[in-house]
C-alpha cells in the first residue's frame, strides 16, 4: 500500500470513505430517529424527530412481551455459544493437529451445514420437537443454534489453531504431558483469542436468528427478542406500533454495536479466516 | 489485517509441512486416532442429529398426506405432494422471485463489495472507521434493519417514500422486490467486501508496480492482474452469497410477508407449515429447496471450479 498519493487522490479517498460510512450508517440512524419520535411525529416523514421522546423506550422496557424475550435471547445465545465453541474447539484441534480417518467427512459435513437452507429443517424439526416436548423451550432453540454454530466455529478455529506455535506442544509432550494435557494446559491458553473471536461470531449468529425463533416458539417462555418484535401489536388494530418496534430494534442492535466497536479487528479476522457465514 | 489474509490463503503451504504423516500405525498414532475421533464425536453427533436425521425424516414426511388439522387422515401418497407443489403456480412464482432477488442482490453486492474492498485496501485515512461502519450492516439483526427499511418506505412515515413522491413501494410487486434487494445489498455488501479484501491482499504489490511501469492503465491492471489472481476468492464469496441469498426469509417476512407475489421459496415453505399446517406439502417444499441449493453448490464447485472452503484443511 506504499502508493504515492497526491493531495487530490487523498481527497478522493476521503470522499469515498465518507460515502461508505454514510451509506452504512443512515439506515441505522433512521431507526434510532424513529425510536425517539412521538406518536404524532411518526406521521411526519422527516429524517429527524421534530420533538424527541424517551416514551418508546420506557414503554418497551416495562413490557414483559419484550423484556422476557430479551432475557431469552441473552440466555439462549450465551448457552448456545459456550457449548458450540467448546465442541468446535475440540473438533478444530483434531482437524488442525491430529491424523485420523474421517477428517474430510467432518469438513464436508460442516460445509454442508454452513450452506444448509434452514427452512428445510423447519418442518421436520418442528415435528420432532413437538414429539420430544422441546417445542417452545430454551433447549428447543439452543440445540439447532449449536448445530449451526458448529461449522462456523470449526472453520474459524481451525484457521486460528494453525497459527499457534506447536513446538510448545511438542515440548510439553517431551516433558511427559499426554496429548490431552498438552491441549488443555499449553494450547488452550494460546488459542483463547481465536476462541473469543469465534464466540463473538457464533453469538451474533444466534442473536440474529429469526426463522428458528418464530418456528420453534409459541409464547414468551422461549421466544427471542427478534421474534417478539414481529409479534408486537399496537393499542388497536389500526395503529402499528412503529415507535416501540423501532425502539426494540435499536435495543437489540446495541450489543452488535458494542461488539463491532470493541472487536472490529477480531471480527474481520474471524470472518475472513473462516470464509463462512453463520 | 494482511496477516490474517495470509493465514487464510497461505495455509496450504504450511499444512504440507505438518509432521506426523507416517502411515504405519505406531502406538502413538493409534492413540492420536482415538483422540481425534473422540474430539470430533460430540460435534458430529449434534450436527447429524439436527440436520441429517431431520432431512431424512422430511423426505419421509414429504411422501405422506399429513395435515396437522386432520391427524386421523395421515397416509402414504408417494410423490403426490411433489406433483402438487410442482404444478402449483405459487411454487414457480416464489422460485422466480427468489432467483431474481438472488441474481440481482449477489451481482450488485459483488460490484459494490469489490469497490469497498479496493477502498479498504488502498485507503490510509479512516481505515478503522470504514471497517467499523461497514461491519454494522453485517452485524445488525436482519429483522431490526428490515423494520427500518419498511418504515422508510411507508407513505407518510418514511423519508425514502417521501423522497419518491410518497410511493407505497411495498404494495407493488416490482417495487417491493426492489426494496427487498436494496435491503439485502445493504446488509451483505460489507461481508462480500471483507472476503474480497482477503483475496485482494494476496495480489502482489510488485506485480502491480511492474505493470504500472510497463504502462498498463488502472483498468488494465485490474482486469489482467487483480481479477485473475482474485478469481478463487471471488468464486467462494459469490458461492456463499448465492446460497445465502437463495434462502432469504427474514427481510421478506418483515417487509411484505410475501404479499403481492413477493414471497421467496422459504416464505412459501414457512406458510405451508404454519398457516396451512400442511406437513406433507411443507416437507416437499423443504426437500425441493434443499435440491435447489445442492444444484447451485454443485454448479459452482464442478462448473466454475470453486474451491470449497476447507478443502485445503481436509488435505492435511
Amino acid at each position: 500500500m506504499a502508493v504515492v498519493t497526491t493531495p487530490r487522490q487523498k481527497a478522493g479517498w476521503g470522499v469515498a470513505n465518507f460515502v461508505v460510512i454514510a451509506l452504512a450508517l443512515i439506515p441505522i440512524l433512521w431507526l434510532v430517529s424513529l425510536s425517539f419520535k412521538t406518536p404524532a411525529a411518526i406521521l411526519d416523514p422527516s429524517f429527524l424527530p421534530a420533538s424527541w421522546t424517551w416514551g418508546n423506550y420506557t414503554s418497551i422496557l416495562q413490557n414483559t412481551q419484550f423484556i422476557r424475550p430479551l432475557i431469552n435471547s441473552i440466555g439462549i445465545g450465551l448457552i448456545s455459544t459456550v457449548i458450540a465453541v467448546t465442541l468446535a474447539s475440540m473438533a478444530a484441534y483434531a482437524v488442525a493437529r491430529l491424523q485420523f480417518p474421517g477428517k474430510s467427512i467432518l469438513i464436508g459435513m460442516s460445509l454442508l451445514i454452513a450452506i444448509f437452507p434452514q427452512i428445510s429443517l423447519i418442518t421436520p424439526l418442528f415435528s420432532v420437537e413437538r414429539r420430544l416436548g422441546l417445542f417452545n423451550t430454551w433447549p428447543g432453540l439452543i440445540i439447532p443454534y449449536i448445530a449451526f454454530g458448529l461449522p462456523l466455529g470449526i472453520y474459524t478455529l481451525s484457521a486460528f489453531f494453525r497459527e499457534i506455535p506447536w513446538e510448545l506442544e511438542k515440548a510439553a509432550k517431551m516433558d511427559g504431558a499426554t496429548p490431552f494435557q498438552a491441549f488443555v494446559k499449553v494450547i488452550a491458553p494460546l488459542a483463547a483469542p481465536g476462541m473469543v473471536t469465534t464466540a463473538i461470531l457464533v453469538f451474533m449468529a444466534c442473536w440474529n436468528d429469526f426463522i428458528f425463533a418464530i418456528s420453534f416458539t409459541s409464547t414468551t417462555a422461549s421466544r427471542t427478542a427478534p421474534a417478539s418484535i414481529a409479534y408486537f401489536s399496537g393499542g388497536s388494530v389500526f395503529t402499528t406500533p412503529t415507535g416501540p418496534i423501532s425502539a426494540a430494534a435499536v435495543v437489540i442492535t446495541i450489543p452488535i454495536v458494542i461488539f463491532v466497536l470493541f472487536f472490529q479487528r477480531r471480527i474481520v479476522a474471524g470472518l475472513t479466516s473462516g470464509a463462512v457465514k453463520g | 489485517m494482511a496477516v490474517n489474509a495470509e493465514v487464510a490463503a497461505g495455509s496450504e503451504a504450511v499444512q504440507e509441512q505438518t509432521p506426523g504423516h507416517r502411515r504405519q500405525l505406531s502406538e502413538g498414532a493409534k492413540a492420536e486416532r482415538r483422540l481425534g475421533l473422540l474430539l470430533i464425536a460430540p460435534a458430529v453427533i449434534v450436527m447429524v442429529a439436527v440436520t441429517a436425521y431431520p432431512i431424512v425424516y422430511a423426505i419421509w414426511l414429504s411422501l405422506e398426506k399429513y395435515n396437522l388439522e386432520l391427524p386421523q387422515q395421515i397416509k402414504f401418497v408417494g410423490f403426490a405432494n411433489y406433483g402438487a407443489v410442482l404444478s402449483s403456480q405459487y411454487w414457480w412464482t416464489a422460485l422466480e422471485v427468489t432467483v431474481i432477488i438472488t441474481v440481482f442482490s449477489v451481482s450488485i453486492s459483488l460490484v459494490l463489495g469489490m469497490l469497498l474492498a479496493q477502498l479498504m485496501h488502498r485507503t490510509i485515512f479512516f481505515r478503522g472507521a470504514v471497517r467499523t461502519a461497514s461491519l454494522l450492516p453485517y452485524g445488525i439483526v436482519t429483522v431490526a434493519a428490515a423494520y427500518g427499511w419498511q418504515y422508510a418506505w411507508t407513505p407518510g412515515t418514511g423519508y425514502l417514500s417521501a423522497a419518491f413522491n410518497n410511493t407505497a413501494a411495498l404494495t407493488n410487486q416490482a417495487q417491493a422486490v426492489a426494496v427487498i434487494i436494496l435491503a439485502e445489498v445493504w446488509k451483505t455488501t460489507p461481508f462480500m467486501g471483507l472476503l474480497l479484501l482477503a483475496g485482494l491482499s494476496l495480489v502482489p504489490e510488485d506485480l502491480q508496480k511492474a505493470a504500472k511501469m510497463d504502462g498498463a492503465t488502472t483498468w488494465q491492471r485490474f482486469r489482467l492482474i487483480t481479477l485473475p489472481l482474485m478469481k478463487p476468492a471471488i468464486l467462494v464469496a459469490v458461492l456463499f452469497r448465492t446460497l445465502d441469498s437463495f434462502r432469504i426469509f427474514d427481510n421478506i417476512y418483515i417487509l411484505t410477508e410475501g404479499a403481492n407475489n413477493t414471497g421467496s421459496v422459504s416464505i412459501l415453505g414457512y406458510d405451508n407449515l404454519f398457516n396451512a399446517l400442511n406437513l406433507g406439502i411443507g416437507s416437499a417444499i423443504s426437500i425441493l429447496i434443499f435440491i435447489c441449493v445442492a444444484i447451485i453448490a454443485i454448479v459452482f464447485i464442478r462448473g466454475f471450479g470453486t474451491a470449497a472452503p476447507g478443502t485445503d484443511i481436509g488435505k492435511r
